[in-house]
């Protein structure tokens, strides 16, 4: 049962982790809840779906498919965490000078949430597949018993779960004028950790060049399974040992992405309408 | 935005955007799954080369291949095979396990 429980809980980990920023950085949008949990919902079916074809998908493309599929899923959700924080970057300040930071007006919150949501729903859908694939493994193979693995797999999510929401209770602590630069400064690392994750599946898959294996060595010093590595790995894209691509891919996109919530906060701010 | 401009120029100028070719793998190892255990648990591989590392799961549950010494994680399925590529790698020994079964399913790779 702790066998399962431990490998659940180190998969939920990193979604949980992602779910409590995201949940924190879209404190007060209307219908927050609905669309967070849908994210949630569609990344589970997703995931049992992929479990179901990770045999098909495995022999695409000479037994790279893997690779690939978590590729794209890394792309799109680095996309969307761009696009929410080159918005947050418009509108968050207005929001704040008028203090309202928890009540944003509808529509564009809505097209803003979708973004968050898509996130979310890559985030449980990466993870949820291997833990789906893991769990079938022990029941088919008769290793435990269903109610024990399930006990575990119980206690793993519980324990990825509060994890997440001791993440988003300390960021809802952060007093509101320093709460945009503290999630929008978390979410853009969150983009370029995803990214240097995308580079890593993508030199695996033989398809780029890895530059440098690895560019540094700082597992004696923090290895990247540890407690503490394995956390700031989602939050920040720690690697101990990360290819040189890899870093490619994370200062590119971290670039990127402040260029362009520079750029939007040049843009003139159309008058809200009264709500 | 003469900031911004210089910036792009400077991403431009990082090796991995110039458009590099990529070379196909140096050399093919091959590695079993069985019983929940490696076969070989020590594999040989050349040192500095692109390595095609296939990974046979000959056992009915699926395995993890994960190394965090190789940087490397992939899952493979009951009753199929994978294709994980690693290297060029310095000289030495980089240890791997198999996450789902990490009391038996240990191995080493050895570069040299």
């Amino acid at each position: 049962m702790l066998g399962a429980a431990v490998i659940v809980f180190r998969e939920t980990l990193e979604a949980a982790l992602i779910i409590g920023i995201l949940a924190a950085a879209t404190a007060g949008t209307p219908h927050r809840a609905k669309w967070l949990s849908g994210g949630v919902a569609a990344g589970i079916l997703g995931a049992v779906m992929l479990a179901l074809g990770a045999e098909q998908i495995g022999e695409v493309a000479d037994g790279i498919g893997q690779e690939l599929m978590n590729a794209g899923i890394l792309g799109i959700a680095v996309a969307m965490l761009a696009w929410h924080n080159i918005w947050m970057s418009r509108h968050g300040a207005q929001l704040a000078r008028e203090a309202k930071q928890l009540g944003r007006d509808v529509k564009s919150g809505a097209t803003d949430m979708a973004s968050v949501a898509v996130v979310v729903a890559m985030a449980v859908l990466r993870e949820g597949s291997e833990t789906v694939l893991f769990l079938y493994g022990l029941i088919a193979g008769s290793e435990t018993t269903v109610a024990s693995t399930l006990a575990g797999t119980a206690l793993g999510i519980g324990a990825g779960a509060f994890a997440g929401v001791a993440l988003y209770a300390g960021f809802v602590r952060i007093p509101a004028r320093w709460f945009f630069s503290a999630t929008s400064a978390l979410i853009l690392l969150l983009a370029a950790a995803m990214a240097g994750q995308m580079a890593r599946f993508l030199v695996q898959a033989g398809l780029l060049p890895s530059l440098a294996t690895p560019l540094w060595d700082s597992s004696a010093l923090l290895p990247t399974q540890s407690p503490v590595g394995a956390v700031l790995h989602v939050l920040v894209g720690y690697e101990a040992t990360p290819s040189g691509m890899q870093v490619t891919f994370y200062s590119a996109v971290l670039v990127a992405i402040l260029l362009g919530m520079r750029w939007a906060q040049r843009l003139p701010v159309s008058p809200r309408p009264s709500s | 935005m003469r900031i911004p401009a210089l910036t792009l120029l400077l991403i431009l100028s990082i090796p991995g955007f110039a458009p590099a070719p990529v070379s196909a793998a140096d050399h093919e190892a091959r590695l079993l799954i069985r019983d929940h255990r490696f076969e070989p648990a020590e594999l040989k591989v050349p040192a500095n080369a692109k390595v095609r590392l296939v990974v046979r799961n000959e056992d009915t549950t699926p395995e993890e291949f994960e190394s965090h010494e190789l940087n490397r994680e992939k899952v493979i399925p009951g009753k199929s095979q994978a294709v994980i590529f690693v290297g060029p790698l310095a000289p030495g020994r980089y240890p791997f396990f198999g996450e789902f079964h990490e009391a038996t399913a240990r191995g080493v790779l050895v570069a040299e």
